[in-house]
């Protein structure tokens, strides 16, 4: 029982982190139906600037951790949200028109652009952070001492993701800019023939995922302690998952898909093996999709006829 | 009733000239000039394929027209002279003292936002997954953005913000009253009734307030009960605002009973430009409709009893026996 209610916690701390990643590939599929495979990187790169900007304080002096975790976060969703925006103008704009496999490929492109880059600026070994949010409380202590330990850190991802999880649905669903998104995903056209500067919406789609995906980056840079130019991959192609099992355009989805497969990731490694936990994620995935095409949460296309 | 002949109207909103779109070889709309009066309601009819939905493509900026040139005279006292110093200069518009644009260069979100024209589709094209009031929300998004500071300050609720917010919700509501919606407000647009949508798709397209409506269809697929609401909507629309409707429409019941102004296509070209009376007798407009020879249209009208009889006619001359 109580190891089960540890990976439980372990599992929502992570699948937060997914979620909040999988939020920017499911707005930008649902704005303009594309996949955005540079977003992985986005996340990287959010770690990255996040631990430049944590040497950079250090080595000024500036230690009182609350405020170098502000100041990290800000730099980051700036750095990140600039580079969404640059990507979304340079790369995926002059290509809308064009045939449906031409932003996916230049999407792809510029995933190994961005990964190579950091390689060869940042190097290519793993670079560790000493943990800086230790102690956590005992919730539970069972007989041969097993203990069911909540972390402050794990306390302060899952309160961040639900913070930006009820910012965000607000913005989507009571804003005027979340209005327009919505319009914009429905119908590009109606929209700007309705005044909606449908080009504007888009960039701001793109800022708006990648500011997310900069956070999930510093919480794993705390949570785990290392990072290196691969992580953005890795996790990408879990939250594309996980926004995939949500249903693709989904924002609820998203974030339940990003939970799923935390949880599945968890649970499979404690109950059985570590190495075949990915297994077991994408396996689960695909029977998901077997008997629901469009995901958990998904809206099924329904064409009348 | 207000009589109009192509030089009757004095203070046209739009004024479309030498128009011409070729599609390939296809010529769609063929050299074709029309005024539409400020504040009437035209109406734009002919068989199918006569290009009505090509004009109505070409003003709201869907096409480049390969010739000719569409001035929309926002302001009231915009001269010809005006306008062709404006074409000369190369510009899309002029906006000091009375406003003129010319839509054949614009395109076409700046067509709503600038020039003042909205349009609906043939086919209903409502964001169906939001709210009713949502889709009149989203109509006004320009001053609410402005209003917001892009947003920033709608999420933080600046007081600027409320005030633009709760004016856009004012008369999201007010046109809501006028469609008979209110009640359904909150509900996503796809469960309306589709004469509902209708109403919807036109009221939205108030919300962004135009100069000119244009509305491709309205009445299509409505049962008598609807399209008689639709009328309503429309002459509320026309006596209460400061707008001109354009409408392409089969329905000749809607036609007729509402329209101040007819304008008749026929392969890309006019062939009657008058009141519902003058049209309706126009023997080129009854032969566009039934098909027939100008030298044939006599004895058509005959049969229809549109014209007494002035010489008994043989019953072998009419089109589809004599074959």
């Amino acid at each position: 029982m109580e190891y089960f209610l540890q990976q439980l916690i372990n599992g929502i701390a992570l699948g937060s982190i997914y979620g909040l990643i999988a939020i920017g590939y499911t707005m930008v599929y649902g704005i303009i139906g594309m996949i955005n495979f540079a977003h992985g990187e986005v996340f990287m790169i959010g770690s990255f600037v996040s631990l430049s900007v944590f040497l950079a304080l250090g080595a000024l002096g500036i230690t009182f951790l609350p405020l170098v975790l502000i100041v990290m976060l800000i730099v980051a969703m700036a750095c990140t949200s600039l580079w969404g925006w640059t990507v979304e103008r340079v790369a995926y704009r002059p290509l809308r028109g064009s045939f449906r496999l031409a932003p996916l490929i230049t999407a792809i492109g510029m995933s190994i652009f961005l990964q190579n880059f950091v390689q060869v600026t940042q190097g290519a070994r793993i670079k560790p952070l000493p943990p800086q949010i230790e102690g956590g409380l005992t919730l539970m202590e069972g007989p041969g001492g097993i203990t069911v330990q909540l972390s402050y850190m794990q306390i302060i991802i899952i309160a961040t993701t639900i913070v930006l999880m009820a910012g965000f649905s607000y913005l989507i669903n009571k804003t005027s800019l979340g209005r327009q998104q919505r319009a914009c995903e429905q119908d590009r056209k109606m929209a700007a023939l309705l005044g909606v500067n449908v080009d504007r919406t888009i960039s701001l789609t793109f800022v708006l995922g990648a500011s997310l995906a900069a956070v999930a980056g510093i919480m794993y840079l705390l949570y785990y302690g290392v990072i290196d130019f691969y992580i953005g991959f890795i996790a990408g192609v879990k939250a594309f998952t996980a926004a995939v099992l949500g249903g693709i355009g989904s924002l609820p989805g998203a974030m339940l898909g990003g939970l799923a497969i935390g949880l599945i990731e968890t649970f499979w490694s404690g109950y059985f093996s570590v190495e075949y936990k990915d297994v077991a994620a994408f396996s689960i995935l695909a029977i998901v999709l077997i008997f629901l095409p469009s995901g958990l949460l998904g809206r099924p296309e329904v064409e009348k006829v | 009733m207000k009589q109009h002949t192509i030089d009757a109207i004095t203070d046209p909103v739009l004024t479309v000239e030498h128009l011409t779109m070729q599609f390939g070889g296809l010529v769609a709309v063929d050299d074709l000039s029309f005024n539409i009066g400020r504040g009437d309601i035209t109406a734009l009819i002919g068989p199918n394929g006569a290009g009505k939905t090509t004009v109505f493509n070409c003003i709201t900026g869907f096409y480049k027209p390969t010739e000719g040139r569409i001035a929309m005279r926002r302001g009231r006292n915009v001269s010809d002279e005006t306008i062709g110093a404006l074409t000369e200069t190369g510009r899309q518009f002029d906006r000091q003292g009375d406003a003129v644009y010319l839509l054949e260069r614009m395109a076409d979100f700046r067509i709503t936002e600038q020039a003042g024209v909205a349009r609906t589709f043939q086919n209903i094209r409502l964001f169906g997954g939001m709210t009713v009031l949502e889709n009149l929300l989203v109509a006004q998004h320009n001053k609410l953005m402005k209003a917001s500071n892009y947003s920033i300050g709608g999420l933080l609720g600046l007081p600027g913000y409320r005030r633009a917010a709760d004016r856009a919700k004012e008369i999201a509501i007010e046109w809501l009253r006028h469609a008979d919606l209110l009640d359904r407000a909150d509900d996503p647009a796809s469960d309306l009734s589709y004469g509902a949508q209708r109403r919807l798709e036109i009221v939205r397209a108030m919300c962004t307030e135009p100069s000119l409506l244009c509305l491709d269809e309205p009445a299509a697929g409505l049962n008598p009960r609807e399209s008689n609401e639709l009328n309503q909507l429309l002459r509320y629309i026309r006596d209460s605002h400061d707008v001109s409707i354009l409408l392409i429409e089969h329905d000749m019941g809607v036609v007729m009973e509402i329209s101040d102004h007819i304008i008749v296509l026929e392969y890309g070209k006019k062939i009657a430009d008058g009141t519902a009376a003058e049209v309706r007798d126009d023997p080129a407009v009854i032969a566009a409709y039934l098909g027939v020879d100008d030298d044939e249209v006599d004895q058509v009208e005959e049969d229809l009893g549109l014209r007494k009889p002035d010489q008994p006619y043989d019953k072998s001359d009419l089109p589809g026996e004599n074959t």
